[in-house]
C-alpha cells in the first residue's frame, strides 16, 4: 500500500511524540516501581501521586546551564547525545504498530534494526571520548566492548526468527506468528531459546542493569555522561528510556506476536465485521502497547532486583555462553526446517 | 529526477569524507570522516535499489568494523599526529594538478581501449538487489568463490588468534 508522503510524515510525527511522552511516563514508572520494590512511596509530591514529577524534571533539565568542559571537543561533545536520540527514535520507525501501520516497511527491516543497534554504540563511545575525562573514557570503552560482544548473539537470535519466517521483513515476521491455536504460534513457543537470547542481549544493548557497566556509578561517577549537564544530559536520559521501550517493542514484535491479538482468528470469526476495520487496528495498537508495556516493566523490575555483573563475568557470559548457544540454536532450527521441508 | 540528485549528493559527500579522513590530524576525527564516507557509499547503493547491500554496508562497516577502529584508537589514546610538512600552497597545487592529469590520462586510455564502464541507469528494478536474488546467485553461480572467501576469512581469523597467543620472549 503506497501512502502519500504527508501521511507518513503525520504518522512519524505521532510516533515520535508517543515515544517522547512514553519516555517521561517510563521515568515516572521506574521511580515508582523502584520505590515500591524498596518499600518506599517513590515520587508523590508533584501533582496527583507525583505524576507530574517527570515533567518537572524535564523543565529543570532544560533550564540548567549547559557546561562543556574546556578540554572537550565541542562539536563531538554535542554530536554524541544528538546521535543517541536520533538512533533511538529512528528504530521506532521500523515497528509495525498494527496491520498496515508502519513507517518504514522495507524488505530488510530486521537488518535495519540490527544496523541501528550497531551504530547506536557511537553515541556512547563518542560521548566518552569527547569529554576528555578518564571516567567518561572508561565508560565509553566498556560500552563499545560490551555492545560489540552482544551484537553477535543478538544477530544470531534475530537470524533464528528470520529462518522460521523465511523473510527479513518485520511485518511478515509478525504475520507468520498467526499460525497455530490461540497464541501458540508466537515465536516464544516455536523458538524459546532465541527469545531468551534476544531478551538478554536487548538488556545488554540498551545498557540496562545487570549490564549497565558503562555507567557504573560506584566506579565511574556517571560513566560516559559524567561531563554532560542540562539538556544534553537530558538527551542521554531520554535516549536510554526510548531505547529500552523500543527494545521491548522489538521483543514483542519478534517473539510475542507483535500486534496480533491473542485468538485473533477466533475473534474475527465471532465478529466478522471486525475484519479490516479501524477498530481492529486500534485493538492491535493497544495489544502491542500493552505487551511492550509489560516488557518495559520487566526491564525496570530487573534493574531494581538484580545486581550488576562484574566485567569479566559480562565478557564470559557474552562470548563463552550466549554466542555458542545462539549459533547452535540457529543451526538446529535451520536443520529442523530443512528436514521438515524435505518431507 | 531525484535519483541523479541523490547520487551527486552522496558521491560528493563520500569524496569529502575521504578527503577529510586523509587530512584530519586527529585519529578519532579521521575515523569519523571514514564513517561518513561509508554511510554515503551505503546511500549510493540505495540509489541503485540495492537495499540489502546498503543495509549490510552500514551494519558491517559502519556498525562493526569502524566501532572496532574507534575502540582501538581510544584504547591506545593516540595523540594528535605532528604535522609532517609545513603547509605549502605550491605542493598542494602540484597534488591537485597531478591527480587531474592522471584522471584525464586514465579516461583517455580506457575510452581508447573501450573498457570504460557504461553508465548505469538509476532506475534498476527493485528485485535486482533483493536478498533473495543475491542469495540465489551466491549459492548457485558464485558458490565456489563464496566458499573460498569463507575459508580465507577463517584462515585470517586463525592467523590473528595465533599471533595474539604467541609469547614474545
Amino acid at each position: 500500500m503506497e501512502l502519500a508522503w504527508y501521511w507518513t510524515a503525520a504518522v512519524a510525527f505521532l510516533i515520535i511524540n508517543f515515544l517522547l511522552v512514553s519516555a517521561s511516563v517510563l521515568v515516572y514508572a521506574e521511580r515508582k516501581v523502584s520505590g515500591y520494590i524498596q518499600a518506599r512511596p517513590g515520587p508523590n509530591r508533584v501533582g496527583p501521586f507525583g505524576f507530574l514529577q517527570p515533567f518537572a524534571d524535564v523543565l529543570k533539565l532544560v533550564l540548567k546551564e549547559n557546561i562543556v568542559p574546556l578540554t572537550a571537543n565541542p562539536f563531538i561533545h554535542s554530536l554524541a547525545p544528538t546521535l543517541m536520540v536520533i538512533i533511538a527514535m529512528g528504530a521506532g520507525g521500523l515497528i509495525p504498530f498494527a496491520r498496515g501501520v508502519v513507517i518504514a516497511d522495507m524488505e530488510v527491516s530486521a537488518l535495519v534494526l540490527l544496523a541501528l543497534t550497531s551504530i547506536s554504540v557511537y553515541g556512547v563511545t563518542l560521548a566518552g571520548w569527547s569529554s576528555n575525562s578518564k571516567y567518561s573514557l572508561l565508560g565509553g570503552l566498556r560500552s563499545s566492548a560490551q555492545m560489540i560482544s552482544y551484537e553477535l548473539s543478538m544477530g544470531m537470535a534475530v537470524l533464528s526468527v528470520v529462518l522460521l519466517t523465511g523473510s527479513l521483513n518485520l511485518v511478515e515476521m509478525v504475520e507468520a506468528q498467526q499460525v497455530g491455536w490461540g497464541f501458540f504460534g508466537w515465536n516464544i513457543f516455536r523458538n524459546p531459546i532465541g527469545a531468551v537470547l534476544f531478551i538478554v542481549t536487548a538488556f545488554a544493548e540498551t545498557n540496562r542493569t545487570p549490564f549497565d557497566l558503562p555507567e557504573a556509578e560506584q566506579e565511574l561517577v556517571g560513566g560516559y555522561h559524567t561531563e554532560y549537564s542540562g539538556m544534553k544530559f537530558g538527551m542521554f536520559f531520554l535516549a536510554e528510556y526510548v531505547n529500552f521501550f523500543v527494545a521491548s517493542f522489538f521483543i514483542v514484535t519478534l517473539f510475542f506476536g507483535g500486534y496480533l491479538l491473542p485468538f485473533e482468528p477466533l475473534i474475527i470469526s465471532a465478529f466478522p465485521g471486525l475484519a479490516d476495520s479501524i477498530l481492529l487496528t486500534v485493538l492491535q495498537i493497544l495489544t502491542l502497547v500493552v505487551k511492550a508495556g509489560f516488557f518495559a516493566f520487566v526491564f525496570i523490575w530487573v534493574r531494581w532486583t538484580l545486581p550488576r555483573f562484574k566485567y569479566q563475568q559480562l565478557m564470559t557470559l557474552g562470548w563463552k555462553y550466549l554466542l555458542p548457544i545462539s549459533i547452535v540454536n540457529a543451526m538446529v532450527i535451520a536443520i529442523v526446517l530443512a528436514v521438515l521441508n524435505a518431507f | 529526477m531525484i535519483g541523479p540528485i541523490l547520487f551527486s549528493v552522496f558521491a560528493v559527500a563520500a569524496i569529502a569524507g575521504a578527503l577529510g579522513m586523509l587530512f584530519s590530524k586527529n585519529p578519532v576525527s579521521s575515523a569519523l570522516w571514514l564513517i561518513l564516507t561509508l554511510f554515503c557509499v551505503a546511500g549510493l547503493y540505495l540509489t541503485l535499489n540495492a537495499t540489502f547491500i546498503a543495509v549490510v554496508q552500514v551494519l558491517v562497516y559502519a556498525g562493526a568494523i569502524m566501532v572496532l577502529f574507534l575502540f582501538v584508537i581510544m584504547l591506545l589514546n593516540l595523540a594528535e599526529l605532528p604535522r609532517l610538512q609545513t603547509g605549502d600552497g605550491k605542493r598542494f597545487l602540484g597534488y591537485v594538478g597531478a591527480c587531474g592529469i592522471f584522471a584525464a590520462l586514465m579516461i583517455t586510455t580506457s575510452s581508447a581501449l573501450g573498457v570504460l564502464p557504461e553508465p548505469v541507469s538509476v532506475g534498476v528494478a527493485a528485485e535486482t538487489g533483493s536478498a533473495l536474488n543475491l542469495a540465489t546467485l551466491l549459492f548457485t553461480q558464485y558458490a565456489l568463490p563464496f566458499e573460498v572467501i569463507g575459508i580465507l576469512l577463517l584462515v585470517a581469523t586463525i592467523g590473528a588468534v595465533m599471533l595474539a597467543k604467541r609469547r614474545f620472549v
